[in-house]
């Protein structure tokens, strides 16, 4: 039989024609993720404030340096209130190299109390305190605000009068991420998800229904080249949804996008494998019904529990279990990789779960996916 | 080489014999129809032979080939109608056409096909906005995108107003004129007289009869009749005084005619009962008498139009 491009390329264009001109293809295709990123934009970034952790390590032996944390604390500790912005202070044993400590907790702000700080004050002499903080965060303004604060006070205070307590600033390693930052991504996978499982469901029984199948079946055109053009289409759509989800989440929730090449894998990923799957699950469903619910048990744990709306890491343990089974996990969370940390080396990880699934799921909707009947 | 041959054909869904040993031949450039109420088995035989169904047993070939073996060959050389034929909701005939084209690696004109099916008036029109008779001829054009030397169509008529039928029927005229071989199902009588040079009649997977139209009416008619309005007193002077098979009831009697002097006696023996008699005629069996006789009157036939 082989394989012919010209007859895919066909089998795209007039599907792709059908797709546009049909109010849902049209709706899911543009409209649909600008409103998801529009609404869970405003629920989640809107009020922004919210409570911010800032570690804080004393290297101090001495009396000022404590004075100095309870000072920071009795302005402003909201550790143990759920609800309430602020911020909430956390030691970190001196050993410790803070910077290294900061990026593992995905932080970035602290402050560091340096040895000589009681010293340094009781003797009159100038003395900084080191504030780390992202610049372009509104946590970290807030954290540096107080810090100011307490050191106007320790100086209004001081021995001698004069500026004796100064800030040293640094910029944190890790940045400090907003939840926008990761619903662009969740989002994207969310669209790559939802538009083909639920298309190829539906098309699997319809064409089912009404012998679609079976008019191709006719045609010399194959099974391979008629799924491989459903692919690109949805890597199309995909990639529009990601233009679309980007614009909006950087220029009306200030996101943080890194372009990369590594975005553009994940976007053919992801539609290369829930095609496959939407195909897979009508084929080997006998009826319509029974290809809908498979459809649904499939696709709905995948929207929730796979880092669409929230970071999984921020899910209980046991549902981080679960998540890492289901294979939009893998997407999102190479999104995240590339487009939010630059962390390639996991991304690849990801980038080989999602090929070798997707080339398996295919080759099984392949295999099992019938024009005609025996 | 017949186009078509098929010989002891059997396939059974579960506990259902669909096609029960059927066995035929049609000839190339000969119209041919398969004639059967819902469920003879006329749609499985017809896509074992287009290579959609496999077959239990028996031989079937097209042009030689086996359809279910050679399908992807097959294809390239038939034109086929599903039953229902529907395609994707909104490319436009001249679309599907173009499409149809390309898949097939052939150089095509859509409006020469639209034409040849007269459907050039709908040619730019969204497929789910063509009428039901619309959407037939579209079919019809598809099926001819590869020039095929055979054409199956399964039930092509089949809920279409009498307008759309005959247009229907005027394409499939035109292929018989270019020389193709047709396959036609259909369940309504008048179709296949209208059409078909030769029909099959099938009831549960079988088929009960097959020749053309005349051959069959001929074979499984009952010949002349002579059917006389009148009371019981008529049929039993009939009975007692002649040798004539008549039958009676409710105010109608058939008397069976053997040959032209039966016809004489009949004549007289009405005359002389001197019993009260009134509009006479002779006629013989139609195809639609042959089929009710033998599918059934159960045998939910279509008459005509619906």
């Amino acid at each position: 039989m082989g394989f012919s491009l010209s007859r895919m390329v066909s089998d795209l264009k007039i599907y792709g024609k059908s797709s546009l001109r049909s109010r849902e293809g049209f709706f899911f295709t543009l409209v649909f993720p600008i409103i998801l990123i529009l609404l869970f934009g405003a629920i989640f970034s809107g009020g922004g404030a919210s409570q911010s952790t800032v570690y804080v390590q004393n290297h101090d032996t001495g009396p000022v340096g404590a004075t100095f944390i309870s000072a920071l604390n009795s302005t402003s500790n909201y550790c143990s209130t759920s609800s309430g912005a602020g911020l909430c202070m956390r030691p970190v044993p001196a050993d410790l190299n803070f910077s290294q400590y900061l990026s593992s907790k995905s932080a970035s702000d602290g402050i560091i109390i340096p040895a000589n700080f009681s010293l340094a004050f009781e003797s009159g002499q100038k003395v900084n305190v080191t504030v780390f903080g992202n610049p372009s965060s509104t946590a970290s303004a807030v954290v540096s605000g107080i810090v100011a604060e307490v050191v106007n006070g320790f100086n209004l205070h001081g021995a001698t009068g004069v500026h004796q307590v100064g800030i040293t600033p640094r910029t944190a390693v890790s940045s400090n991420y907003k939840y926008i930052d990761f619903l662009v991504p969740g989002l994207v996978g969310f669209a790559a998800l939802t538009s083909p499982m639920f298309a190829m469901v539906n098309i699997s029984s319809t064409y089912r229904r009404d012998k679609v199948f079976k008019l191709l079946s006719l045609t010399p055109l194959t099974k391979t080249e008629w799924l491989l053009s459903k692919i690109i289409w949805y890597v199309g759509t995909t990639a529009v949804s990601f233009m679309l989800m980007a614009a909006v989440g950087v220029y009306a929730f200030g996101a943080h996008i890194a372009l990369n090449w590594g975005i553009g894998i994940f976007l053919v990923l992801g539609p290369f494998f829930f095609v496959s799957l939407g195909m897979l699950v009508g084929s080997v469903s006998n009826t319509p019904e029974a290809a809908s619910v498979v459809g649904n048990l499939v696709t709905f744990p995948m929207m929730f529990l796979s880092g669409t709306f929230f970071p999984v890491s921020s899910m209980p343990k046991y549902l981080q279990g679960i998540a890492h089974v289901l294979p939009l996990y893998y997407m999102i969370d190479g999104l995240n990789e590339v487009m939010i940390y630059g962390n390639f080396g996991a991304a690849y990880f990801d980038m080989a779960v999602l090929l070798g699934i997707s080339v398996v799921v295919f080759a099984l909707a392949v295999r099992f996916f019938r024009w005609r009947e025996d | 080489m017949p186009a078509i041959e098929v010989s002891g054909l059997k396939k059974k869904y579960g506990d259902i014999q669909a096609v029960d040993g059927t066995s035929f031949s049609v000839d190339e450039g000969e119209v041919f129809s398969l004639l059967g109420p819902n469920g003879a088995g006329k749609t499985t035989t017809i896509e074992i032979l287009e290579g959609l169904r496999n077959k239990d047993s028996g031989t079937a070939k097209v042009l030689g080939l086996d359809p279910w073996e050679s399908g992807y060959e097959l294809h390239k050389r038939i034109g086929v109608i599903p039953q229902g034929f529907k395609f994707l909701d909104y490319p436009t005939p001249r679309e599907a056409l173009s499409y149809y084209g390309a898949l097939f690696g052939r150089k095509v004109d859509p409006d020469e096909l639209l034409r040849r099916v007269i459907l050039d008036d709908a040619s730019n029109v969204w497929f789910q906005n063509l009428s039901g008779g619309q959407k037939q001829k579209l079919g019809m054009a598809l099926s001819l995108v590869n020039d095929p030397q055979v054409v199956f169509l399964d039930e092509p008529t089949t809920g279409l107003d009498p307008q759309a039928r005959r247009a229907v029927w005027e394409v499939v005229r035109k292929l018989k004129d270019e020389g193709r071989t047709v396959m036609l199902t259909t369940h309504y009588l008048e179709e296949a007289e209208e059409l078909a040079d030769r029909v099959a009649i099938m009831k549960h997977g079988k088929i009960v009869a097959m020749g053309t139209t005349a051959e069959i009416e001929s074979k499984f008619g009952s010949g002349q009749r002579m059917v006389v309005k009148g009371g019981d007193d008529l049929l039993k002077y009939l009975r007692e005084s002649t040798r004539l098979h008549a039958e009676g009831g409710a105010g109608s009697i058939t008397i069976f005619l053997r040959d032209k002097s039966d016809a004489m006696v009949a004549l007289g023996a009405i005359e002389e009962s001197g019993a009260a008699w009134e509009d006479l005629t002779v006629r013989r069996d139609s195809l639609e008498d042959v089929f009710l006789k033998l599918v059934g009157e159960g045998g939910s036939i279509e008459k005509g139009v619906e």
